[in-house]
């Protein structure tokens, strides 16, 4: 389990590393000082990085521009040494805010909000057992009663987790499934409430009434515990995802953020535009559809990730010539 | 709006080129680092930017600008039929196989809307006569073929499903052995959605393709892709060939700008965009008018076409009637939003309509439930009110209030608000006769 389970996010990042650390150091040496020095179309070159790597034209340049300022304040023509600046640059946006997941001490109530198929149900799931591995007593709440067989997917992830499930029927009132969780999360002293919602961003109305009725509920009914509100997202979202965190920012006090789907070629870098413009800082990432394929979120191997594979398509591209 | 702030920002970029009279090499350069940007933000790929880029600036600078034209108004020919090159040309059909069954194979990555897909286009084939099946393949995700399973219910098609313990393989063969005892003529089948790089997912895929050998294999994809849509259009189409794609969640802020990505690089049309999360907000995707939408002409054509399935068809002429001699009442007002309501949430229909892609949309919430005020309000009116709005004074206004259970306020807002509309349809009809006097290029820029 454990070895297949780790052909995620790290297993790639560390193959990518090694291979970058090793076998290939002399020829990005050779390759990049290719550039000899730094010119625009070294800049243009990591214009293009960035932006593939779907970070948004407007934080690009903004880094490109912080990065053309670092290069002149170092006084540095060496390219090896720019990518560091750079990478610093990245890390420095991602470190905002606190990324430790406020469950402590009990008891806690997680809610987990997100557009459509961003992974909602899946991430709560492994957050389930996340916490279970921490030995903490969870419970689930199926919130999302909006989209058909989300309940059923739940208590499926439940049953797997071996946590309780509280569940209405479909089409009910999402706050007073919640509510039920609650004061069933009470009675049984439980420590770790997830609360499932429905993901809707078409009529904004709607959603917001119907989020905001839960938190309301949630702090009427539960003061004491405290409360992570998380945003779900996928990383193969582009631009969107930013407005989909301004959205959910309007009606909730997000906490934190879950990036979804980072096994892919997807790279999620639209995180730091929402990072930078929110504060409101990524807390875990999914790298895998196994229960364990969720991890709290390390600023450094994300930026690497997000710059390294560029070394080997440069290396690719050299070989090619 | 889909491609609303492209529309915005070409629309922008555009018109600065207007106001300088005569095209330069640094003007179109300028120009097109703007459209770049516009088409960045869309999420539009990178490379598939860059080429675009190359293609226009290439015509626009070596290009001689036509005699009847304004530069301006020459680049922007450029850009819309490069933006129709790209996008294609005529909208794309679906295929029957002459031997029933034809069956419909669904794929793409988790998430993308594909079980929500499959019943969309269930329900579309039912309303052509046809008699589908649905097949619930994704014997992975929890709970996957409970939710195909409510869909079919949703849209009255039977589901096909052998649990998950049976290969996807197996349940797709069975599936089409069953269809044709039924005398089901169409079959779509459910895949699982993974990962693009998941080599064993493709190969269950390939396997399903050998098996039932589909009429066509259709590619969901989320329209909030971003960079990554063009590796999984490319890894989709090398690995199990795709004869076409349908966009999902085309509604809210998207942009789309991976429609032009997915396009440009598996060449293969885009059939179908699933508008919005109701089961028939779901349409046939029609390139040509895309390309002109991105360039703030509205989308005239899908909203007639929407309107005539929904609407009376006699009295939208009437209405039009009405509309071009200014005799538009209230009655009318009452009627058209009721019709309107038939037809799907009111922003989605208002965006459709030249001239309303940009900034004045944004001013203006709509939201459905006002239309329950709204009505209430028309109908607390007198004949006579109706028909001539200016005969409400002051007294009138409060006994509208009453009798409509609103306030003053509310029914001076509707008064107001249907003063606009008014004047709207008449800058509307002006627009119209415009456009076919001074040919299509002109109505986006009037003052050019």
């Amino acid at each position: 389990m454990s070895e297949q389970t780790k052909t995620g996010f790290f297993q790639r990042l560390k193959q990518g590393l090694s291979k970058t650390t090793k076998e290939f150091t002399d020829k990005i040496d050779t390759l990049i000082s290719g550039y000899g020095k730094i010119d625009e179309a070294f800049y243009d070159e990591l214009e293009e990085i960035l932006i593939t790597a779907d970070l948004g034209f407007d934080i690009t340049m903004e880094l490109i521009e912080s990065l053309r300022e670092k290069v002149k304040e170092v006084k540095t023509d060496d390219p090896h040494q720019v990518k560091v600046l750079l990478k610093e640059l990245i890390i420095n946006i991602l470190s905002t805010g606190n990324r430790e997941l406020q469950v402590e001490p009990p008891p806690a109530v997680v809610l987990v909000v997100g557009v459509n198929g961003v992974g909602k149900t899946t991430t709560i799931g492994k957050l389930a057992h996340y916490f279970k591995q921490q030995h903490k007593e969870v419970m689930l709440a199926a919130g999302d009663t909006f989209r058909a067989g989300a309940i059923d997917q739940l208590e499926v992830w439940g049953q797997r987790n071996q946590v309780p499930v509280i569940r209405h029927q479909e089409g009910s009132d999402p706050a007073a499934v919640i509510f039920d969780a609650i004061h069933s999360a009470k009675a049984r002293n439980c420590e770790i409430l997830i609360c499932d919602t429905a993901g809707r961003l078409h009529n904004k109305k709607n959603l917001m009434n119907e989020l905001g009725k839960i938190f309301r509920v949630v702090d009427r009914e539960y003061p004491e515990a405290r409360k992570e509100v998380l945003l779900v997202l996928d990383a193969t979202t582009g631009q969107n995802a930013l407005q989909q965190a301004k959205v959910f920012g309007e009606v909730a006090q997000l906490t934190g953020i879950v990036l979804t789907k980072l096994d892919g070629t997807a790279k999620g870098g639209i995180v730091l535009a929402i990072t930078k413009s929110m504060g409101t800082p990524v807390k875990m990432i999914g790298v895998g559809e196994q229960l364990e394929d969720l991890q709290p979120f390390d600023p450094s191997s994300f930026a690497e990730a997000l710059l390294g594979d560029t070394n080997e398509t440069r290396i690719a591209d050299d070989i090619k010539i | 709006m889909i491609f609303e702030g492209l529309s915005e920002k070409l629309q922008n970029t555009l018109s600065k080129l207007k106001s300088k009279g005569k095209l330069t090499e640094k003007d179109v350069k300028e120009a097109m680092r703007e459209v770049k940007l516009a088409l960045l933000e869309a999420d539009v790929n990178f490379k598939v930017v860059k080429d675009f880029i190359k293609r226009v600036s290439d015509r626009a600078v070596g290009d001689e600008v036509m005699e009847s034209l304004t530069p301006g108004q020459h680049v922007i020919k450029i850009v819309n039929e490069e933006l129709t090159a790209l996008m294609g040309s005529s909208q794309s059909k679906l295929t029957f196989s002459s031997k029933p069954p034809t069956i419909y194979m669904m794929v793409g990555l988790q998430g993308s809307g594909k079980t929500t897909t499959c019943g969309k286009l269930a329900k579309h084939l039912k309303k052509q006569q046809k008699s589908p099946l649905l097949v619930a393949c994704d014997i992975y995700r929890p709970a996957a073929i409970q939710q195909l399973k409510t869909v079919g219910g949703q849209v009255d098609v039977p589901v096909f499903s052998m649990g998950d313990g049976t290969s996807p393989v197996h349940i797709s063969k069975a599936a089409v052995e069953h269809a044709n005892r039924q005398g089901l003529d169409t079959v779509i089948i459910d895949t699982a959605g993974r990962l693009h790089i998941d080599e064993l997912l493709m190969e269950e895929l390939q396997q399903i393709k050998a098996a039932v050998k589909p009429q066509e294999i259709l590619l969901v994809v989320d329209s909030m892709t971003g960079q990554d849509a063009v590796n999984v259009a490319e890894q989709f189409h090398e690995q199990i060939g795709i004869d076409g794609v349908i966009l999902t969640k085309l509604d809210g802020d998207t942009r789309g700008g991976a429609a032009l990505s997915v396009r440009a690089v598996t060449q293969k049309p885009i059939k179908f965009a699933g508008i919005g999360e109701k089961i028939d907000e779901f349409e046939p995707f029609h390139p040509d008018r895309m390309a002109s939408r991105i360039l703030g002409m509205g989308d005239m054509l899908s909203l007639i076409e929407k309107a005539q399935s929904n609407i009376d068809l006699k009295k939208a002429q009437e209405l039009e009637k009405k509309m071009r001699t200014q005799q538009f009442t209230f009655d009318d007002f009452l009627d058209q939003l009721q019709q309107m309501k038939n037809m799907g949430p009111l922003s989605q229909v208002l965006q459709m309509i030249p001239g309303m892609g940009g900034k004045q949309l944004k001013n203006l919430e709509v939201d459905d439930r006002e239309l329950v005020h709204i009505e209430a309000i028309i109908q607390s009116m007198t004949r006579e009110e109706r028909s001539n709005p200016g005969l409400i004074n002051g007294s009138r206004r409060k006994r509208i209030a009453i009798g409509s259970g609103t306030s003053i306020q509310q029914v001076n807002k509707l008064l107001k608000q249907f003063e606009q509309t008014r004047k709207m349809m008449k800058q509307f009809m002006d627009m119209e006769k415009g456009m076919k006097k001074g040919g299509r290029f002109k109505m986006p820029f009037p003052g050019m």
